[in-house]
């Protein structure tokens, strides 16, 4: 009788690697082509932006949060404003609030074209990436219309927003958002018609419904495996409240939820379809009045001067829940600013979707969360080379050692 | 999606062919040319209204109240003590129009100039004051 043995061996995927988009560290453990283990490494691109946040006052901190992420550039200072106005009891008006949904909305919609164009250029289908920047381009061009500016959108201030929407406006806005509509009809025809696509995504990546909620996943990730979970929903913020609008998990479309990479497609493309309509929604209620709380932004400075107190701001971002947490004490920059992307939390989902998949599905499998590195980086190990892992048996030694050294 | 493809094949490209369709032989030579008159540029595609480009600084207007250096949150303005005036480093500006928010008197204004770059950043295309 012969034994066979088996080996397993590993693979190291980034931090630099052509099919990630932005640095993190997989380890493999691969059998023939299936993967068996698989060890995941962050922490490549911090930043220290909460520190740097903290030297600095309210108004210049709003533009450091917007340069967290490129594609997030609005949701997160947005939900700094939002936890500094839970903090300060700064009351929005309306207007602004409805503005800010209108800002919100097409920041989900360029960010999750973007994906669809991503996902399908993992897939090896070019011609729709760029059938994708094509629509991505009109949202952009939309954008810079209302803000002046296509990425960084400088349209925060705590207490509203800083440019108005004037009536002038609001046809081409309609009028982009009914081209726009088209070419989602379109693009999920060429997405989800397409057989190679359905053969690519379909039973791949799966995320079971038990692990997305154990897991706390996310966003569009945690909604494709049926979970029922926005922030705009579960704890409306801005306008979402009178808005009408339902979860979009992929039985809506399909009946049936896999919870795949197939089904985080169709979440995302109902969810540009979504916000379309939300946009359109909330340029019907747009109520007249003010758009900032306190035009004089002087007496804004000097007002949070004198606050002490802490909060948090949620938003649903294209990504999925961001969270700020902020404490003021009576100065005149925050005391501490923490901030939690929605990547942080799908982290954690990929070793589930990854175990039993072959290394050619990596690409998509980990594209498909949508993954932002720059957003999630907050903690790193300062002493480099040195995995600083603690278990227990370390510990053990570690408490033997100290009372060896007492006793002497 | 097949027919798009072919029709693509056929249309002009999308791209604004901007300074010039192709990349001349020497750029140093070619801007020369334009500005000699002997050439002509592809203009670039035009800025929205409310574009935020290089500021422009009414310096008569300004009455040194310092609140821009304040709000700047790229701390790109400095103040000049003997003029009571400001100077902007473009070089650092982040066109994010927060100064031109809040100056009580309106001295700053964003204009529509976009094209900025220099190989010196202290050059004096790249200072307002």
């Amino acid at each position: 009788m012969t034994t066979i043995s088996r080996t397993t061996y590993q693979i190291p995927i980034g931090p630099i690697h052509p099919a990630l988009k932005e640095p993190v560290n997989f380890t493999f453990e691969i059998d023939g082509e299936k993967i068996i283990n698989v060890d995941i490494r962050l922490g490549h691109v911090h930043r220290s932006i909460e520190w740097a946040g903290t030297k600095r006052n309210f108004i210049q901190v709003l533009y450091l949060a917007e340069r967290i992420c490129g594609i997030c550039s609005y949701c997160h200072p947005m939900s700094l404003a939002l936890a500094v106005e839970r903090t300060a009891h700064i009351d929005v008006p309306e207007r602004a609030e409805y503005l800010r949904v209108v800002h919100s909305e097409l920041e989900r919609i360029a960010s999750h074209i973007l994906w669809v164009g991503v996902a399908a250029h993992e897939i090896g289908f070019d011609s729709v990436l760029f059938l994708t920047w094509q629509v991505r381009e009109m949202v952009l061009d939309l954008i810079e219309y209302l803000t002046g500016n296509r990425i960084t959108k400088g349209i925060t201030m705590i207490g509203g927003v800083r440019r108005d929407l004037t009536a002038e406006m609001v046809p081409r806005i309609l009028e982009t958002l009914q081209q726009l509509k088209k070419q989602v009809q379109r693009l999920h025809r060429v997405m989800l018609d397409d057989s190679t696509i359905q053969m690519r995504c379909r039973n791949c990546g799966v995320l079971t419904k038990e692990d997305a909620l154990k897991l706390c996943a996310v966003g569009p990730t945690a909604r494709a495996s049926g979970v029922r979970k926005d922030v705009r929903l579960d704890q409306p913020y801005f306008a979402f409240g009178d808005l009408d609008f339902e979860y979009t998990t992929p039985d809506v479309l399909t009946g049936e939820v896999h919870g795949d990479v197939y089904d985080r497609i169709i979440v995302r493309l109902l969810e540009i379809q979504q916000s379309i309509d939300l946009i359109e929604q909330s340029l019907d209620r747009l109520p007249a009045g003010d758009i900032v709380a306190e035009s004089k932004l002087p007496a804004l400075l000097a007002s949070l001067k004198k606050v002490t107190g802490e909060g948090i701001g949620r938003m649903e971002a294209p990504r999925g829940e961001v969270f700020h947490y902020v404490r003021l004490t009576a100065a005149e920059s925050p005391y501490c600013w923490k901030v939690r992307a929605p990547t942080y939390n799908n982290i954690l989902p990929w070793i589930p979707m990854l175990l039993g998949q072959q290394i050619a599905d990596i690409p998509i499998i980990a594209a498909s969360i949508d993954p932002c590195m720059s957003c999630t980086n907050r903690v790193t190990l300062v002493e480099d080379n040195q995995p600083s892992l603690v278990d227990r048996e370390t510990l053990h030694q570690l408490s033997l050692e100290k009372t060896r050294r007492l006793r002497l | 999606m097949i027919p798009q493809l072919l029709a693509q094949l056929f249309k002009k490209p999308f791209t604004n062919k901007h300074p010039r369709k192709y990349i001349p032989s020497s750029s140093t030579t070619f801007f020369k040319d334009v500005q000699n008159g002997k050439e002509t540029m592809n203009p670039p595609v035009k800025t929205p209204e409310r574009f935020r480009g290089k500021i422009v600084y009414e310096k008569e207007k300004c009455i040194g109240c310092r609140l821009c250096l304040k709000v700047c949150p790229s701390q790109a303005i400095v103040f000049k003590e003997e003029e009571k005036k400001i100077k902007i480093y473009l070089a650092r500006c982040t066109f994010c129009a927060q100064c031109n928010d809040i100056c009580p008197v309106h001295c700053l204004q964003m204009s529509d100039e976009f094209l900025l770059a220099d190989t010196e950043k202290y050059s004096p295309r790249l200072t307002v004051e």
